[in-house]
């Protein structure tokens, strides 16, 4: 129940910060993720904890994460070609990059969302 | 009518299947797929997976109102769409009838970084998502093998296979999972080991710079099915299978005879005709006029309303219809009525498998009621004795199953011995009739006769025939004494024998005259001892007269003399 409470959280204020830091900031200074689950199973949650923990560590203050929960909004797999769970989605800065599995090689995290060789 | 309408069969064991509404697909399994099991459908490239899987899921959103979902890995929903727009399947319209729903799932391994663990919880999501929108009883996946190129771990990739055939069957539609076949395995990646109801192996074959497709059913758990190679044909109307081992002697015979066209053949074969649903075989050298046979046939068939289908596979329909109006018979109208139908192709343009599978569908969409095939002996050109026969059997027993009078001309080659057909077929024939030149004084002269005809008393005269432009006319039986004449020969010989009876009737002539004669010398012989008789009656009656008077003037005399003598009268 805590874990999910912390999920519902952080997806409200991403929403809302989205379109004002999208149109003041460059590319590089948006990070725009988004990551695909089916429901509350261990492997979602233990993707989401390491991807705010990346995040934190990494992109402090410029990133927005979306949960989006296809079990609720199947339809939504669809439009970012979504067959494994969990997808994380880097929307931006563009290209469109595409990382699944549960985030837990950090590492290999890094190098999909293009951070190693930014920091 | 009902089993058409949901397409379920329900076989001996309680089997469920699904028609698949794909001619001859259905035969050869008994009924269609197994109902709510996955089926895997393996073949090269271009041996029509993809094809047989649309197929598959059209009709069964046409004709068993059953909609369905298209998982495409390989080609998005627009290339789907104009590839079967020319099979007359307008993807788009049923997509708006909520009948089929494209999924195209795109995947590319550049694009995907992997991170620990996951599963493939998305897909199935929306494979859910797209069968709940419409209510999907069918399913295909357009070849799942792609994942395995574009997802790095196989481990997860298998159980998540596994799982994903378990699922399918839970859910309860009918699957067909396409897969390319590998290199000595069915398919590349080992799907068969997950897809273990149903799995049908499409091929595309090329013997002799000759392409055939072929369809075997490898299993079929639960079901019997064919388990022959079946050739299949892809053409405008879609996939039609030829199923092979329909071949059983139970077609029903009709006691109906129909018309040659020819009269006096039909005389020939006992006075009405052939059989209705009987096979008859012209056999004969080149030249001895089996094509006009056969154009007779197909004249007096539309001439009775009935349907013809003319497969020629030596000439085009204008060229059969110009000879036939050499020899009177006007063909063309008939194909404007659309009674008679042509189908010309060269026996080399592809193998006998699709030869048989095309006519299968031609008679099937026209039903004729008779079938002229001219001829068959080039049919050797693609394939051995043994097959041609084999191919022939299977056509005829098909026509006469449907109870089509059949017809085929079979050249004989000039040196071998003449009741041989070349390709061996004689022995599943009603009635064969052969043709034949007979060279004689110097001309060549055409004869025919029955060599056998089932069920028939047939004449077994050999008859002469003559092709005028009005069509083929047998000659009058020569029925003087000797031997049989035909030709000139024929003709010196009534001539001859036409001079000796003039000669002979000129000698009843002369006698008769002879006797005449003889009766007038004998009249007048009559005639004249006649007038001699009377003329010396005369005489004697004259000299009888004047001796009476004679006398009277004596006794006058005597009497006066006595008186003048006075002699008295003694008393």
């Amino acid at each position: 129940m805590k874990k999910k409470a912390a999920l519902k959280r952080t997806k409200k204020p991403a929403a809302k910060t989205k379109p004002a830091k999208r149109s003041s900031a460059g590319a590089s200074d948006v990070w725009n993720l988004r990551l695909y689950i089916a429901g509350q199973t261990p492997k979602s949650l233990t993707a989401f904890a390491n991807l705010k923990k990346l995040c934190e560590e990494h992109l402090k203050g410029k990133y927005t994460i979306d949960v989006i929960d296809l079990l609720q909004n199947p339809q939504l797999a669809k439009g970012d070609q979504i067959l494994a769970i969990p997808t994380l989605v880097r929307k931006l800065p563009v290209p469109i990059r595409k990382i699944i599995g549960d985030l837990s090689n950090t590492e290999r995290v890094l190098v999909g969302l293009d951070l190693i060789v930014s920091t | 009518m009902a089993r058409k309408k949901t397409g379920m069969v329900l076989s001996g064991h309680g089997l469920k299947k699904a028609a698949t509404g794909i001619q001859g697909l259905d035969e050869i399994t008994g009924g269609g797929l197994p109902r709510e099991r996955p089926t895997l459908i393996c073949g090269s490239a271009g041996s029509g997976k993809t094809l047989l899987a649309m197929e598959f899921l059209v009709r069964g959103a046409r004709q068993y109102n059953e909609p369905g979902v298209f998982v495409a890995f390989e080609e998005n929903a627009e290339e789907l769409s104009k590839n079967v727009a020319s099979l007359g399947f307008d993807l788009n319209d049923l997509a708006r009838k909520k009948k089929l729903i494209i999924d195209y799932v795109y995947i590319e391994r550049s694009e995907i970084e992997e991170t620990g663990e996951y599963d493939l919880e998305g897909l199935f999501i929306r494979l859910d998502h797209a069968i709940r929108s419409i209510g999907a009883k069918r399913v295909v996946l357009d070849t799942i093998e792609a994942l395995f190129s574009g997802l790095p771990n196989q481990n997860i990739l298998r159980a998540e296979l596994r799982r994903l055939f378990r699922w399918l069957k839970d859910k309860g539609v009918t699957a067909m999972i396409t897969a390319e076949s590998g290199n000595g395995t069915l398919t590349r990646h080992g799907l068969e080991e997950y897809v273990a109801d149903c799995v049908i192996i499409l091929d595309h074959r090329i013997t002799d710079q000759i392409s055939t497709r072929r369809m075997r059913i490898l299993k079929y758990r639960g079901s019997v099915h064919g388990t022959n190679e079946y050739p299949f044909l892809i053409d405008e109307s879609g996939i039609s299978v030829m199923p092979i081992t329909s071949v059983s002697l139970d077609h029903p015979a009709s006691t109906e005879m129909i018309a040659t066209g020819i009269p006096r053949l039909d005389a020939m074969l006992g006075g009405k005709g052939f059989y209705r649903g009987s096979s008859m075989l012209i056999s004969g050298t080149a030249g001895t006029g089996k094509t006009s046979i056969a154009m007779h046939l197909a004249d007096a068939t539309c001439r009775r309303g009935e349907k013809c289908l003319y497969l020629a596979s030596e000439e085009s329909k204008n060229q059969v219809i110009r000879n036939g109006r050499s020899i009177g018979i006007d063909l063309e109208k008939w194909t404007k009525k659309g009674l008679l139908r042509f189908h010309s192709s060269r026996p080399t343009f592809y193998g006998l498998e699709m030869h048989l599978v095309s006519i299968h569908k031609i008679v099937n969409e026209m039903s004729p009621a008779v079938v002229v095939f001219d001829p068959i002996s080039n049919l050797t050109a693609v394939g051995s004795g043994a097959e041609v026969q084999n191919m022939l059997m299977r056509l005829l027993d098909f026509l006469k199953f449907r109870c089509i009078t059949s017809l085929c001309t079979s050249l004989t080659s000039g040196s071998g011995p003449i009741e041989l057909t070349e390709v061996g077929i004689s022995s599943i024939m009603d009635t064969w009739i052969l043709l034949r030149d007979n060279e004689y004084g110097g001309e060549r002269t055409r004869v025919m006769y029955i060599l056998k005809s089932r069920g028939m008393a047939h004449s077994n005269q050999v008859r002469e025939f003559v092709i005028t432009s009005k069509g083929i006319d047998l000659v009058d039986v020569y029925v003087g004494a000797g031997t049989v004449y035909t030709g000139a020969a024929r003709v010196v010989q009534e001539l001859k024998e036409n001079a000796e009876a003039v000669a002979r009737s000129q000698d009843t002539g002369r006698l008769q005259k002879e006797l005449d004669r003889n009766r007038l010398i004998m009249d007048a012989k009559i005639t004249e001892l006649r007038a001699e008789f009377e003329s010396r009656e005369e005489e004697l009656k004259n000299a009888i007269r004047q001796q009476e008077a004679k006398e009277k003037v004596l006794a006058a005399d005597r009497g006066i003399i006595a008186k003048t003598r006075k002699a008295d009268v003694r008393k």
